[in-house]
């Protein structure tokens, strides 16, 4: 069978870590806050977010469109676009790294104007939904995909609090601790998915 | 005449369900360290060393890699010599996909295309056998992530596109992926053949280990002058700049007709799984 390494693998590290510079922020987000915070910029998030990705986001978007009430508040709240997998005994979640965010595009603007004032995920967003963090004060921080164990260490509570029948897609509320996060796109349009590539293409 | 009972299939599967989704290979992980150190970005090495640290948590620990434990992709070579006792072989397989994503705590993702309803237990796998001689049987497991699969793309080139029209549509093809793909990538190529041929031989390419050179001389130039092209991109580890956007290019080529050329492009994320066993 493939995948043997050493168990005393000690990964290497090059550069600076996150922890030394990153800015230390708590979840939910102030308008204020969102406001500052810059495309390139590392962040070490804790406090309480939701979870929400594709069939969720439907729901709420139909919710909002018929004027009825969602079953949890939106209002200041960080939604992380993820699917965990099942939680084994003893731990609040499975491995819980982020979904690709443009699925979440067609329905991101909408919940903005409705007081959303984060989304962690990864990829590129939209032009709409750029122009309405920018109306409407939020910031959109990318995750390392695929790295769903290492920011699993980092949820402390997980709780569904609607939809439960969605399953890996159901919202849930996590509490999470020093979770790390870069601003990917900010309040005033800038974009690390841009001009990251920019600065390094040959 | 090699006789295997189905249920020591079932058995196999379940495990390696549960180690494809928690453990990553040597070579992955090797690739991942090399290019840890030419990374340009300050921002691109340390995704590369969280990539590696949570591999090392993943198998240490029993976490899956990722939480997108993806649909099971079975590939199986049976030997003509080989008889199988005890049921059927493909149910078989599909009865250990079953047991591994239960047993392993792992992300059932596989629905109904049109009602989008969970079948709840990642079945069915998608198993694709080749009869081969002797009697072997080798079982690969190879759990594939959607956020790489939805960017591949299989495209049915005229003969005029030429070798050029096929490098650019293959290096383009990244670039428009962008982040989404979680790059680091690995690239797999499959030219020529029919259009289900290409795309077979594109995600069969992802199987080969990474850092081992294409057995035929052409293609491995053309792997490695792609790598290159691809890595100019700037896209970097997760899309966010950086020289590191793919791990490998492989390439897999087999005749096709004179009126075209196939080309299919199988995106893997530097989450490049896959577990194997021979019975």
């Amino acid at each position: 069978m493939r995948g043997k390494y050493p168990v005393s693998f000690v990964p290497p590290r090059g550069g600076r870590t996150v922890k030394s510079e990153a800015r230390k922020l708590t979840a939910p987000l102030d308008e204020a806050v969102a406001r500052e915070l810059r495309a390139g910029d590392s962040v070490i998030l804790s406090g309480t977010i939701i979870t929400g990705r594709d069939a969720a986001h439907k729901r709420m978007t139909e919710l909002i469109i018929a004027g009825k009430q969602l079953p949890f508040s939106i209002q200041g709240e960080v939604i992380y676009y993820v699917g965990p997998t099942p939680a084994p005994p003893g731990r609040p979640i499975g491995a819980a790294g982020p979904t690709t965010s443009y699925r979440m595009d067609a329905y991101a603007p909408l919940l903005m104007e409705h007081g959303l004032r984060g989304m962690i995920g990864k990829g590129r967003r939209s032009e709409e939904v750029k122009q309405a963090m920018m109306r409407w004060g939020a910031v959109y921080f990318a995750a390392i995909g695929g790295t769903g164990a290492l920011i699993s260490k980092t949820i402390k509570e997980a709780t569904v609090v609607a939809w439960e029948e969605l399953g890996p897609e159901a919202v849930r509320r996590l509490v999470v601790e020093d979770l790390p996060l870069i601003v990917a796109t900010d309040s005033r349009g800038g974009d690390l998915y841009v001009t990251g590539p920019e600065a390094f293409r040959k | 005449m090699k006789t295997i009972k189905v249920e020591d299939v079932t058995a196999a599967v379940r495990r390696l369900a549960m180690d494809a989704c928690t453990i990553l290979g040597d070579d992955v992980i090797q690739a991942l360290e090399r290019y840890q150190v030419t990374e340009e970005s300050v921002t691109g090495r340390e995704i590369l060393s969280r990539i590696i640290e949570n591999a090392r948590i993943a198998r240490t620990e029993k976490i899956p890699l990722c939480q997108d434990t993806g649909m099971a992709v079975v590939f199986v070579e049976i030997g003509q010599e080989v008889h199988f006792s005890g049921g059927g072989l493909l149910e078989a397989i599909h009865e250990g996909v079953r047991q591994g994503y239960r047993d392993g705590n792992l992300r059932k993702s596989v629905l109904d295309p049109l009602s989008r309803v969970n079948t709840g237990d990642n079945t069915p796998a998608v198993i694709h056998t080749e009869l081969v001689p002797g009697e072997k049987f080798k079982i690969t497991l190879a759990p594939k992530g959607f956020g790489s699969e939805n960017m591949s793309r299989v495209m049915m080139f005229p003969p005029s596109a030429g070798i050029d029209g096929v490098k650019n549509f293959i290096v383009q093809r990244v670039e428009e992926s962008g982040g989404n793909p979680c790059p680091p990538i690995v690239v797999g190529v499959g030219l020529g053949g029919t259009f289900e041929k290409a795309a077979f031989m594109a995600k069969k390419a992802l199987l080969r280990p990474l850092g081992t050179p294409n057995s035929d001389e052409v293609l491995d130039g053309l792997e490695k002058e792609l790598l290159e092209r691809i890595n100019k991109l700037g896209i970097g580890p997760m899309g966010l700049g950086g020289s590191t956007t793919a791990l490998a290019v492989h390439v897999n080529a087999y005749p096709t007709h004179i009126a075209s050329i196939p080309c299919a492009v199988n995106i893997q994320c530097h989450s490049c799984r896959h577990a194997e066993v021979e019975l």
